[in-house]
């Protein structure tokens, strides 16, 4: 027999060994090695310390589980189809207790992303924190900003309201100015060439699975990557061997950090509880006047693609945002020097900051187009006023009628009409259900005139075989022309 | 450097301690206050009646002035089901007896669930499935069924008769409410 290893020679850690707490984190660690992890993470070296000019990026990973745990809670009363999404998203809105403030602190959840995420892109771009061999790090946190914004896009439909449904009609629309492609990639992304119930699907799907899939694994490459190159500390520092003094992440770091994440949420509890999010009117295609807006921060984009014609669009949809993307998403590879510090950075820096200014300038030239046409202004506030009417609604249920028998009525000629009549008063429906649906008793008779011939039915119906009569079912009798609509009926079904 | 030395050595025990127990005891309160509205928010249905059946309207008072024949009436059974409200028509009888008491019967028989018309000619309530036969105030008289017809919960508000539609149970001698 051979000696059992010694169990106590485990990894060493901290915490009294003897206790009961001690004893089980080192049990926990031995099995899952949490511990070190926790370690690794905490211990991360900050070149020149912790400062308030790095707490971005964790904001926009703890915003965006926020935004994770609010939306499936939202998906216990949503329903992603044309017929049901605008009164599941009213009944959350007025009916669902705290269901306005879990649909607000998701909807202003966006717009918090989107201003995280530009501060993230405004430090790590000032810092030069690119450079050094982060270009995939880079490039990850650039695939993120795309998935992010397309996050905020397949969400705004979500709601099926009136600015929701034509902001995307006018979002979609853009896709068909694509040369030769174009037409194909709206159909694909709408469902078909005009906006519905696939649309909304599609959105569901690419908003709840596909885009947020995609960000948890780049988000988990962009924190590996970020951890294999290490933080590069203050832009005078050398991005490859910063050379200062370092600082852990804990305490300094997680607290600026945390601290920050607070105040986040407490900024985004206070939005939803004094200004919920409003819903607007359902979605009603035949609308013709409706002036679509989309949320603020595609308003500079939308500016933007007033100002080129049918001619010129492939300039302004394509090449343009193809050149910047490229620019931005290569930026590591054509900004190679190690110098980071901004003022010795002229052209990238300055071309960061014309697309800024461009993006602002377009935002406000949006507001004041609306402000000084009195048409649009005019329309504009009459779509306020109908939103803010309608929040003041109560709720309406959808109402169904049962077995949807009255639809069915409408399309039914003059004999089967009558016969539809006797199915009723014969108590035909007690057991077959309403519409021949079928119930508990009898079996359902859709179809059955494709089984069996309108004299195979009427003897059927007149002498039932033993198996229909030991079901329950009578023999019928009726007048010759009542037993005819009465099949006329049946075989309509 | 001496900035450098006293990065390289951790900091002191208890110093990290207490931090990481003043963090952990921020991150659960507000942890804890944010749970509330999801709490609340996920126990919507259990807390709040959304799922109801409200009282129907029969008819006025007067309209079942005669003891001699059943009123029959198709009443709006309204169910709500979170956001779906389904809208039922369902046939009843209006009895009213000697007394004057007015009673309201569901016409579907309790054998097998057809629904019973009243034969005038006969003054009784005969079931076209299989021949069950019940009497004006709805006493089971002959034929399959096991039980009476079912009496509907009834009130009367303003003049007005009111009920609470119900479905019951087939083929057993009690009567036994299923939904």
């Amino acid at each position: 027999m051979h000696k059992p290893p010694s169990r106590v020679d485990g990894n060493k850690l901290d915490g009294d060994k003897q206790s009961v707490a001690g004893r089980l984190v080192r049990w926990n660690e031995q099995r899952t090695g949490l511990n070190s992890l926790l370690r690794y993470a905490l211990d991360e070296p900050i070149p020149g310390g912790a400062k308030l000019a790095y707490v971005f990026g964790s904001a926009l990973l703890f915003l965006f589980i926020s935004q994770v745990v609010t939306g499936v809670f939202l998906a216990m009363y949503y329903v992603p189809s044309a017929d049901h999404a605008h009164t599941t998203v009213a009944y959350i809105a007025k009916e669902v207790s705290a269901g306005s403030f879990l649909r607000s602190i998701h909807a202003y959840g966006s717009s918090a992303i989107v201003i995280v995420l530009l501060l993230h892109l405004i430090q790590t771009f000032t810092y030069g924190s690119y450079k050094g061999r982060r270009e995939l790090l880079w490039m990850a946190g650039c695939i993120l900003m795309a998935l992010m914004l397309g996050m905020a896009f397949t969400g705004y439909l979500l709601p099926w309201d009136q600015k929701a449904y034509f902001a995307t009609t006018v979002g979609t629309n853009i896709l068909s100015e694509v040369p030769l492609i174009g037409n194909a990639l709206k159909s694909l992304l709408r469902g078909g060439t005009e906006m519905g119930t696939l649309t909304l699907s599609r959105f569901f799907v690419l908003h709840v699975f596909l885009i947020p899939g995609l960000i948890f694994l780049f988000v988990a490459q962009h924190i590996y990557l970020f951890r294999k190159a290490g933080a590069a500390g203050p832009a005078t520092s050398d991005p490859e061997n910063a050379g200062l003094p370092s600082e852990r992440f804990y305490p300094k770091q997680l607290i600026m950090d945390m601290g920050f994440a607070l105040l986040i949420i407490v900024v985004l509890g206070l939005f939803a509880w004094h200004s919920p999010t409003s819903l607007g009117p359902r979605a009603d295609p035949s609308e013709t006047a409706f002036l679509p807006r989309p949320e603020w921060y595609y308003i500079p984009v939308f500016q933007y693609l007033k100002y080129w014609t049918p001619s010129t669009a492939v300039i302004g949809i394509l090449v343009i945002p193809g050149i910047i993307g490229l620019l931005l998403v290569g930026l590591p590879f054509f900004d190679r020097t190690l110098e980071r510090r901004p003022w010795k950075r002229p052209i990238s820096v300055g071309m960061f900051a014309a697309i800024f200014l461009a993006l602002g300038f377009f935002g406000i030239q949006s507001h004041r187009e609306d402000a000084n046409n009195p048409g649009v202004a005019t329309q504009i506030q009459k779509q306020k006023q109908q939103e803010e009417e309608f929040m003041k609604q109560p709720f309406q249920p959808e109402s169904v009628v049962a077995g949807g028998a009255a639809a069915a009525t409408a399309s039914l000629d003059g004999s089967a009409a009558q016969g539809q009549k006797l199915f009723v008063d014969q108590s035909c429906n007690a057991c077959h259900g309403d519409a021949g649906v079928g119930g508990g008793v009898g079996p359902k008779l859709i179809g059955v005139g494709k089984k069996y011939d309108a004299q195979k039915l009427e003897s059927l119906m007149k002498s039932p075989s033993a198996a229909m009569t030991a079901g329950g079912m009578p023999a019928v009798d009726l007048k010759p022309d009542e037993m005819k609509a009465l099949i006329a009926y049946v075989e309509s079904l | 450097m001496n900035a450098t030395s006293q990065i390289e050595n951790p900091p002191v025990v208890p110093r990290r301690s207490f931090l990481a127990a003043l963090l952990a005891a921020g991150t659960a309160g507000v942890g804890l206050l944010l749970a509330v509205p999801v709490v609340r928010f996920v126990l919507h249905p259990v807390l709040a009646r959304t799922t109801e059946k409200s009282w129907s309207e029969v008819g006025n008072v007067s309209e079942f002035q005669s003891p001699t024949a059943p009123v029959k009436k198709l009443v709006q059974i309204e169910q709500l089901d979170g956001w779906r409200r389904t809208v039922l028509q369902k046939p009843v009888y209006v009895v009213k007896d000697s007394s004057g008491q007015i009673t309201v019967l569901s016409a579907v028989c309790t054998h097998l669930g057809c629904t019973v018309p009243w034969v005038e000619e006969q003054k009784k309530f005969i079931c076209p499935c299989h021949k069950g036969m019940f009497s004006l105030d709805g006493k089971l008289l002959s034929g399959p069924p096991p039980r009476n017809m079912d009496v509907l919960p009834m009130r009367v508000e303003n003049g007005v008769v009111k009920i609470q539609y119900q479905f019951f149970r087939q083929l057993i001698p009690n009567k036994e409410v299923i939904a």
